[in-house]
């Protein structure tokens, strides 16, 4: 199977969220960045191991700067056999999207993961949009995937449950926790990483209909408030005439 | 016009589609323009989308429709919104939701927001609207550049309020592609609200100590008709199912009011959870990191406290009705 894994750099989850230039940039001071975890945990160990499973191949694609290599060397590192990095600051999950389907509309993938979505952006766009432009079967929400012959059986999370659905290659999917487990990158991954193709490409002309303008942290709560723990009355008395909750 | 789509489960109306609907009433009347609801498939109740602002309620029914494919409701959304001239398209962010937003924005080529949480304004023709991102950790200031909008709005973003009457469902022929993905099952827990959805959530975690405590714990969520939650390694260690794990890697709520018992609160669980409007945390320990995050705090043995609330909640509600 070939296959396709599009991977994002996001902050680490533990990262002080702080922003600069009066709000409209994010402030990496002191900041770790890591490979969006549900594109690593998830989207790109489940696509190594069908590889394993099924022979083929895994390609990783990242729009990002050189500085962001170094998680790309991490996705091939893990077990992806080449990358294409799109150098590019992307600027919306439209502009990414177009960068992903103008690479995969010629490729021949039988399958493009992605993350359910990003940790920092948190928008769950990028993987409806490729399939959109693609125009491929879309399934979101991933939590496993299975084989029936040459039907894909996914188990797609929603509200209150699961859901199992059959779909047949080419598919876009995103995955979301349970899919596979996370993996460490051995020595020998990590020496062979260096030598692994790693294409970069200019980005295609693309247009971004939708802009974050400017950021800002919420208010620091104010100071909790605590009640005897003998007294369970004050606390719904609290919650119903103070925070109007009950 | 703005269209929503209202979203259905087993041939009814969900509680989430009466929040977009009133969510894109509201936003029609800021723009003295009308707001009108879609269905898809087969619905009962429909009509009742009227009383929560829509003017009018399309239907299309359609055997192809009877089960969702993210291709083929797109398709069929982006269809009416072109034929009607929708200016905004507004999609609740639930699971297919979230399928949704992003195909509906490439066929229709218009700008979209996921996960919006307040009303859009409008600044020299510009569609400007406010989103949270790195987990409620942060809001962003957003604006559409195209002529036509999709927002998909967070859960609990406003309160739906009846405020008129029902309207008949008008019938719409649309050609309906057919989908490329068949749904075999669907398993899902019936007679609870699930967490995304949900206004109270009671969550608790490993000072629980042991799963059979749990009892206290459902009683808490019964009187308050909450639903149960629990934190990242009660669900690895098996003490409860994965569904009810909320925090980073689990599900992100944000409901009115959290009530997290025997939970230290770690940054990653904090994560899905501090888009709460109200949390109270009940802990032995007081020096436990999510009192920092907490409205109200109470410390103490929970398995004296929990009971103790459950008895002043049953009080409360015994006395006001």
């Amino acid at each position: 199977m070939k296959l396709l894994v599009a991977i994002s750099q996001t902050p680490e989850t533990t990262a002080r969220i702080a922003f600069k230039d009066g709000g409209t940039a994010f402030d990496p001071t002191g900041v770790n960045f890591i490979m969006n975890p549900y594109d690593e945990w998830y989207a790109l160990v489940r696509a190594l191991e069908l590889k394993e499973e099924k022979g083929g191949s895994v390609t990783v694609i990242h729009c990002g700067p050189l500085a962001n290599e170094v998680t790309i060397r991490k996705a091939l590192a893990i077990g992806s056999d080449d990358a294409i990095r799109i150098d590019m600051e992307p600027d919306s999950a439209y502009n990414v999207a177009q960068q992903i389907a103008a690479h995969a509309a010629t490729a021949g993938y039988d399958i493009i993961f992605t993350g359910k979505e990003t940790i920092d952006y948190n928008g769950a766009l990028v993987a409806g949009m490729v399939a959109g432009l693609l125009n491929l079967p879309f399934i979101s929400h991933a939590s496993k995937m299975v084989f029936n012959g040459d039907k894909a059986i996914v188990t797609r999370d929603i509200e209150g449950g699961t859901e199992e659905i059959e779909v047949a290659v080419p598919f876009v999917v995103s995955a979301s926790k349970g899919m596979a487990e996370q993996r460490i990158p051995n020595m020998r991954g990590i020496m062979s990483a260096k030598t692994k193709p790693l294409q970069v490409v200019a980005p295609v002309a693309a247009e971004s209909l939708a802009k974050h303008i400017e950021f800002r942290v919420p208010p620091a709560k104010t100071a909790v408030k605590m009640v005897d723990p003998a007294n369970m009355d004050e606390l719904v008395r609290l919650l119903h005439e103070e925070a109007k909750v009950i | 016009m703005i269209l929503v789509y209202a979203e259905t489960q087993d041939g009814k109306i969900k509680r989430s589609a009466l929040e977009s609907v009133y969510y894109g009433s509201r936003l029609a009347a800021t723009q003295g323009t009308t707001c009108v609801a879609l269905v898809l498939g087969q619905v009962a109740d429909g009509g009742k989308l009227g009383s929560y602002g829509a003017k009018e309620v399309w239907q299309v029914n359609d055997a192809k429709l009877a089960s969702f494919d993210s291709q083929t409701y797109a398709e069929v959304i982006s269809k009416v919104a072109a034929d009607k001239q929708a200016n905004v398209i507004i999609l609740p962010d639930s699971s297919n939701g979230k399928s949704l937003s992003g195909l509906v924005a490439v066929k229709l080529k218009a700008g979209v927001l996921s996960g919006v949480n307040k009303l859009p304004e409008w600044k020299e023709g510009k569609l400007y609207v406010e989103r949270a991102l790195f987990s409620g950790k942060a809001f962003a200031s957003c604006r559409i550049d195209s002529t036509n909008a999709v927002l998909s709005i967070a859960s609990n973003t406003l309160k739906p309020v009846a405020e008129g009457s029902e309207v008949p469902v008008t019938s719409l022929m649309v050609d309906v592609p057919e989908a490329r993905t068949k749904v075999l099952s669907v398993n899902r827990s019936v007679g609870i609200v699930p967490l995304p959805e949900a206004e109270m959530v009671v969550s608790a975690g490993r000072g629980m100590k042991d799963p059979s405590n749990w009892g206290i714990v459902e009683d808490l969520a019964a009187v308050l008709g909450a639903t149960t939650a629990c934190s990242r390694p009660v669900a690895d260690s098996g003490w409860r199912p994965h569904h009810e794990h909320v925090g980073q890697t689990g599900i992100a709520i944000r409901p009115n009011l959290y009530i997290a018992i025997g939970i230290s609160g770690a940054i990653q669980h904090l994560a899905g959870v501090n888009s709460s409007k109200v949390i109270v945390v009940i802990n032995k320990d007081p020096e436990a990191p999510f009192y920092k995050a907490a409205d109200y705090g109470v410390v103490g043995d929970l398995f004296e406290v929990v009971p103790r609330l459950t008895e002043a909640i049953k009080k409360f509600k015994s006395a006001s009705h």
